[in-house]
C-alpha cells in the first residue's frame, strides 16, 4: 500500500492545477464547525456577567453551552463519516507558497470566485465546470491508485474555511477552520469530556467560595481547546495554546489562598513558558522557511514539507524547537514536572485539563504538522530520534515515579505523564494513527479514573492513599467498580480500550521484526522495549494504587488523629472540602458512595472505555468482519492526502498481543503478590494498617533503598530546578558576588576612604573652610537671589505661561529665520 | 492666485488670537481666542493646499476641525466646573498652580 501511494502522491502534486487535498465546500456543520468553539466562549462571557444571578450560579450557561456543542460535534462527526466516503465536490487550490508565483496567484483568485459564484447562480457555472474537470481529474488518479487496496474509495479531502483577518506588508493574516479527521476527533473527546466535567463538578464544587467564576474558566478552557484544535494557520494555533496555558493557570489555581496552590498554578504556567519560546521559535522558522514568509496556513506548510521545497536544516531547527514546547505543554521527561504539582487544582479540573484535553495539545501540535517532524527527525527508516526518545524515556521514568506517590491523583497525574510519552514515542516512530488513537482512548479512561479518584476523595476528604483510604470497596462499590475498569483499561488488558491503542503503538515500533513480525518505519527496537517496560510497570502501579485505595482496612479514621502532625505533607492539600467548608473537615464519619452526578459521568466512561477500542480492530484480525477493520484509521488519518507524508503501517501480530498481554499481567501479577498477598496477609496477622511491607527489598537492599529514594525525590529535577539552578542564582552566585563586594570592592572602597580620610582632614582645614566655604555660601547666595527674582514669574496664572510659551516660539522662530537667512 | 493675501490674513488672525488669549481675564473669551489661533492656522493648510494642487492641505484643515471640537469641549467644560466652584470665570484669579 505504501509503495502504491508513495506512487500516487507524484501524480497528484504535479497535476496541472496543483490540487491539494482541500475543499470548502462540503455539507452545512463541516462549513460551519467555527460555531462549536464559540458556543462556550459566550456562555464564559454570560457566566463572567450573568452567572452569580442565575439559580444555579451560572453553572446552567456553561452545560447548555457545552451540551449544544457536544451535540454539534457530533453532528460534525457523522458528516464527515459521509464526507471522507462520498465527497466528489470541487476541490480548492492550494493555497500557493511562492512569493513570485504570480500566474499562481492570479488561477487561485479565479478558483475562488468562481466558486462563490457556483453557490450563486448556476448558470455562470462553466467556469466552474472547468476548475473541477481539472481538479478531479487528480482525484481520479487517487482514487484509480487506491482501488486496487480498498476498493473504490474517495480521497481524503478536509474542509477548510477562511477568512482575512487583517493584511500587512502584503502578508495575509487569516482566521478559520480546518476540519478533518484529526480535528473532527479532538472535538468529539473535548466536548464529550468537557460536558461531564460540568456535570460533575456541580455536585463536587458545590458550596465552593468561587463556583461562578470555576464554570466561567471551565467554559473558557473549553472554548481555548475547541479553538485550538480546529485552527486552521500556526497563528491561531499559537494564540490557541496561549489561551489553554491561561486557563490552566487560572483553574489549577483555583483555591489560591492556599500556598503550594499558588505556586503549583505559577510552575505550570512559567513551565510552560519555556517550551512557549520554542513554540514561537519554531513557528517563525516554519513561516519563513515552509511558508515563503508568505503563509501562516497550516496545510500549505504541510504541503511545501512535504513536496520537498524546505530545507533539512530550517525543518531540524523547527522540529526542536516545536519538541520544547511539546516538553514541556504535554509533560515530557525534563519539563513534565508541572504536571503533577497542577494537582493541585480541583479533581474535575484535573481530568479535563491534565488528562484528556490540554496536555494532548503538544501531541495534536505534533500530528497537525507532521510533515515537519516526520522530515526534520528523518523519522522513517531511521532507528532513533528526539521525539521518540524523549516520548520512551518519558513512559518508563513517569511509571517509575508512579510508584512511590501516595497522593492518589499524584499516581493518576505520573500515568498520564507516562502515556503522554507513549503518544510521543508513537509519533516519533512514525506511527501517527496509533498515536492519535491513543490519545483517543486515553482520554476516555484517564477522565474514568480522575472523576473516580476525585469521587473517592469527595467521601474521605483527603487524596492520601496511605492515611485516609484504604478499603473503600465496601463504602462506594459503583466507584470502585468503574476504577477497576478505567484501570484495566490502563493497563491494557484485552479487550478493553487501552490493549487495542498500546498495542498499535507497540507495532508501530516496528521493532518486532527482531522477532518475526514486519513493518514500521525503521527498527524502533529501544522503543518498543521501552513501551513493553512501560506496560508491564503501567499494570503493576495501578495495581497498586487499587489495593491502596480500596482495599485492606479503612485508615481513614485513624489518620485524622496525627492529621494535623502532617501538616508538612503537601498530599493534604488540595482537600476538596477543607476550604469551601472548614467546619466539616474535622468529621470522623464513614465514608459514603456519591451522588448521581458525579456517578453517571463515572458510568459513561467506563463504556467509553470498554468500547471505543473496537473502533481500530487491527487489519488482518480474523474474528472480525474485514469490513470492521481500521475504521478510526480510515477516518482520521490523511493517508495520501498532499499534506500527509508517505508513512508506513507496521503488521499487526499475534504473538506481540499475546506478549504483551502476558507482561501486563505480569505486572499485575507482582503488584497483586506484593499488596493483595504479602501485605494484606501481614497486615491482617498482626492485626495492623500496613501499606507496605516493614520488611521489604527497599528497607533491606541498600541498592534499592538509593533507588526509592531517587524516585521520592522525583529524580531530583525539582531540586535542579529550583535548589540548583535558582539556588545557584540565589545560593552561591550571590554568596560570591557577596565576597566580590565584602573583600574586593569593599577593601578597595575602604582604603580608598581610610585615604580620603586623611587627605581630608588636611583639605578641610585649608581649602574647605577657606576656599570651598566661601564658594558655597556664595553659590547659596546666588541661587537664593536668582530664586526671589524667579519667583515672580511663578505666578500660577495659565495667562502668564502662555505668554512665556509664546514668547519663547517667537525667540525659536526668529532664530529659525536668522539660521535660513545666512 | 494672491497667496500673500491669504497669509496676511492668517497672521493677522493668530496675532489677534495670541493677544486675546495673554490679555482677556474673561475665560470664555480665552476660548474664543485659541479658536481664532487654529482657525488661522486652517487658513494657512487650505492656502498651501490649493496652491500646490493637494488635497492634503484642506484634509488636515478638516483633522484640525475635528480636534479644535473636542479641544473647546473640555475647555468649556472647565470653564464650567470653575464658575461652579468660584462663581466667576476670571482667570486672573485662577492661581492654584502657584508654586
Amino acid at each position: 500500500m505504501n509503495a502504491l501511494l508513495a506512487a500516487a502522491l507524484p501524480l497528484a502534486v504535479e497535476g496541472p492545477s496543483e490540487a491539494s487535498s482541500v475543499t470548502n465546500d462540503a455539507s452545512w456543520f463541516l462549513e460551519n464547525a467555527w460555531i462549536i468553539p464559540l458556543l462556550p466562549a459566550i456562555s464564559f462571557v454570560l457566566i463572567l456577567f450573568f452567572g452569580k444571578r442565575m439559580p444555579k450560579k451560572g453553572a446552567e450557561f456553561g452545560i447548555a453551552a457545552v451540551g449544544i456543542a457536544f451535540l454539534l460535534a457530533v453532528l460534525t462527526g457523522f458528516s464527515w463519516l459521509d464526507h471522507r466516503d462520498n465527497f466528489d465536490g470541487p476541490l480548492a487550490e492550494s493555497p500557493s507558497t511562492h512569493a513570485d508565483d504570480e500566474h499562481h496567484d492570479d488561477h487561485s483568485d479565479d478558483a475562488d470566485h468562481s466558486d462563490d459564484d457556483h453557490a450563486d447562480e448556476e448558470a455562470l457555472g462553466v467556469a466552474v465546470v472547468e476548475q473541477d474537470g481539472t481538479s478531479s481529474s487528480d482525484a481520479i488518479v487517487l482514487t484509480v491508485e487506491e482501488d486496487g487496496e480498498k476498493g473504490g474509495e474517495h480521497p481524503y479531502v478536509a474542509v477548510q474555511q477562511s477568512t482575512q483577518w487583517l493584511q500587512s506588508g502584503g502578508i495575509e493574516f487569516n482566521a478559520g477552520i480546518l476540519v478533518d479527521g484529526l480535528s473532527v476527533m479532538m472535538l468529539f473527546v473535548v466536548t464529550i469530556i468537557s460536558l461531564l466535567v460540568h456535570i460533575y463538578s456541580t455536585d463536587y464544587v458545590s458550596g465552593d467560595r468561587r463556583y461562578t467564576h470555576y464554570f466561567a474558566f471551565l467554559s473558557l478552557f473549553t472554548a481555548s481547546m475547541l479553538f485550538f484544535v480546529l485552527s486552521d494557520n500556526i497563528l491561531q494555533m499559537i494564540v490557541g495554546w496561549e489561551l489553554v496555558g491561561v486557563c490552566s493557570f487560572a483553574l489549577i489555581g483555583h483555591w489560591w489562598e492556599e500556598k503550594p496552590n499558588s505556586d503549583a498554578a505559577l510552575k505550570a504556567f512559567l513551565t510552560n513558558r519555556v517550551g512557549d519560546v520554542g513554540l514561537l521559535v519554531g513557528m517563525i522558522t516554519l513561516f519563513f522557511a515552509a511558508g515563503g514568509g508568505q503563509t501562516f496556513d497550516t496545510l500549505a506548510i504541510n504541503n511545501a514539507v512535504v513536496q520537498g521545497e524546505v530545507g533539512h536544516t530550517a525543518l531540524i531547527v523547527a522540529a526542536a524547537a516545536l519538541m520544547a514546547a511539546v516538553m514541556s505543554k504535554s509533560g515530557q521527561f525534563v519539563l513534565h514536572t508541572w504536571l503533577p504539582d497542577a494537582m493541585a487544582g480541583p479533581t474535575p479540573v484535573s481530568a479535563l485539563i491534565h488528562a484528556a484535553t490540554m496536555v494532548v495539545a503538544g501531541i495534536y501540535m505534533v500530528a497537525r504538522l507532521y510533515p515537519v517532524f516526520f522530515e526534520g527527525m528523518q523519522i522513517g527508516g531511521s532507528s532513533i530520534n528526539l521525539l521518540s526518545t524523549v516520548g520512551a524515556i518519558t513512559l518508563v521514568f513517569a511509571g517509575l515515579l508512579a510508584f512511590v506517590q501516595t497522593d492518589i491523583k499524584k499516581v493518576l497525574a505520573y500515568s498520564t505523564v507516562s502515556q503522554l510519552g507513549y503518544m510521543a514515542m508513537a509519533l516519533g516512530v512514525g506511527a501517527w494513527t496509533a498515536a492519535v488513537f491513543h490519545l483517543f482512548t486515553h482520554a476516555f479512561f484517564k477522565a474514568n479514573l480522575f472523576l473516580g479518584s476525585g469521587s473517592v476523595a469527595h467521601a474521605v476528604h483527603s487524596f492520601d492513599m496511605k492515611k485516609s483510604m484504604g478499603g473503600m470497596k465496601k463504602f462506594m462499590p459503583r466507584t470502585y467498580i468503574t476504577f477497576i475498569i478505567g484501570s484495566v483499561a490502563l493497563a491494557g488488558l484485552p479487550p478493553l480500550a487501552g490493549f487495542w491503542s498500546k498495542d498499535e503503538i507497540l507495532v508501530g515500533t516496528g521493532g518486532w521484526g527482531l522477532f518475526g513480525g514486519t513493518g514500521g518505519n525503521g527498527a524502533y527496537t529501544f522503543h518498543l522495549l521501552m513501551g513493553m517496560v512501560g506496560a508491564a510497570l503501567t499494570a503493576a502501579y495501578m495495581t497498586r494504587c487499587i489495593y491502596l485505595t480500596f482495599h485492606g482496612e479503612y485508615r481513614g479514621n485513624d489518620a485524622h488523629d496525627d492529621d494535623h502532625a502532617h501538616a508538612d505533607d503537601h498530599a493534604d492539600d488540595h482537600d476538596p472540602h477543607a476550604v469551601a467548608d472548614p467546619a466539616h473537615a474535622g468529621d470522623h464519619h464513614e465514608p459514603h458512595e456519591s451522588g448521581p452526578r458525579i456517578l453517571w459521568p463515572l458510568y459513561i466512561l467506563s463504556g467509553f472505555s470498554i468500547l471505543v477500542g473496537f473502533l481500530n480492530l487491527p487489519k488482518g484480525f480474523q474474528l472480525v468482519p474485514k469490513s470492521w477493520e481500521l475504521r478510526f484509521e480510515h477516518f482520521i488519518e490523511p493517508a495520501g492526502a498532499s499534506y500527509f507524508p508517505a508513512i508506513a503501517h507496521g503488521a499487526p501480530s499475534w504473538s506481540l498481543a499475546i506478549v504483551s498481554t502476558a507482561i501486563a499481567l505480569a505486572g499485575i501479577g507482582g503488584a497483586y503478590w506484593y499488596y493483595f498477598v504479602k501485605v494484606d496477609g501481614l497486615a491482617k496477622q498482626t492485626g495492623q494498617h500496613l501499606t507496605e511491607l516493614p520488611n521489604g527489598f527497599v528497607t533491606t537492599n541498600k541498592l534499592a533503598r538509593a533507588g526509592h529514594k531517587v524516585l521520592v525525590e522525583k529524580y531530583y529535577l525539582d531540586h535542579l530546578y529550583t535548589g540548583i539552578i535558582a539556588g545557584f542564582t540565589k545560593g552561591p552566585l550571590a554568596r560570591a558576588t557577596y565576597w566580590v563586594n565584602q573583600t574586593i570592592i569593599d577593601g578597595t572602597v575602604d582604603a580608598a576612604g581610610r585615604t580620603a580620610v586623611k587627605v581630608g582632614k588636611g583639605v578641610y582645614d585649608t581649602i574647605d573652610q577657606g576656599v570651598i566655604e566661601g564658594v558655597v555660601n556664595g553659590s547659596g547666595k546666588v541661587s537664593d537671589a536668582s530664586g526671589e527674582g524667579l519667583r515672580h514669574i511663578n505666578t500660577g496664572k495659565v495667562q502668564n505661561y502662555a505668554a512665556i510659551l509664546f514668547a519663547g516660539a517667537a525667540l525659536l522662530a526668529g532664530a529659525f529665520i536668522v539660521i535660513l537667512a545666512l | 492666485m494672491l497667496l500673500n493675501q491669504f497669509l496676511l490674513l492668517a497672521a493677522a488672525l493668530f496675532c489677534i488670537g495670541v493677544y486675546g488669549v495673554l490679555a482677556r481675564k474673561n475665560g470664555m473669551l480665552v476660548l474664543m481666542s485659541i479658536e481664532l489661533i487654529l482657525n488661522a492656522v486652517n487658513i494657512n493648510l487650505v492656502a498651501f493646499g490649493s496652491l500646490t494642487d493637494d488635497v492634503a492641505g484642506e484634509v488636515f484643515a478638516l483633522f484640525t476641525i475635528a480636534v479644535a471640537a473636542a479641544e473647546v469641549g473640555i475647555g468649556l467644560a472647565i470653564v464650567l466646573l470653575m464658575y461652579r466652584n468660584r462663581r466667576s470665570i476670571d482667570l486672573s484669579e485662577a492661581d492654584l498652580m502657584k508654586g
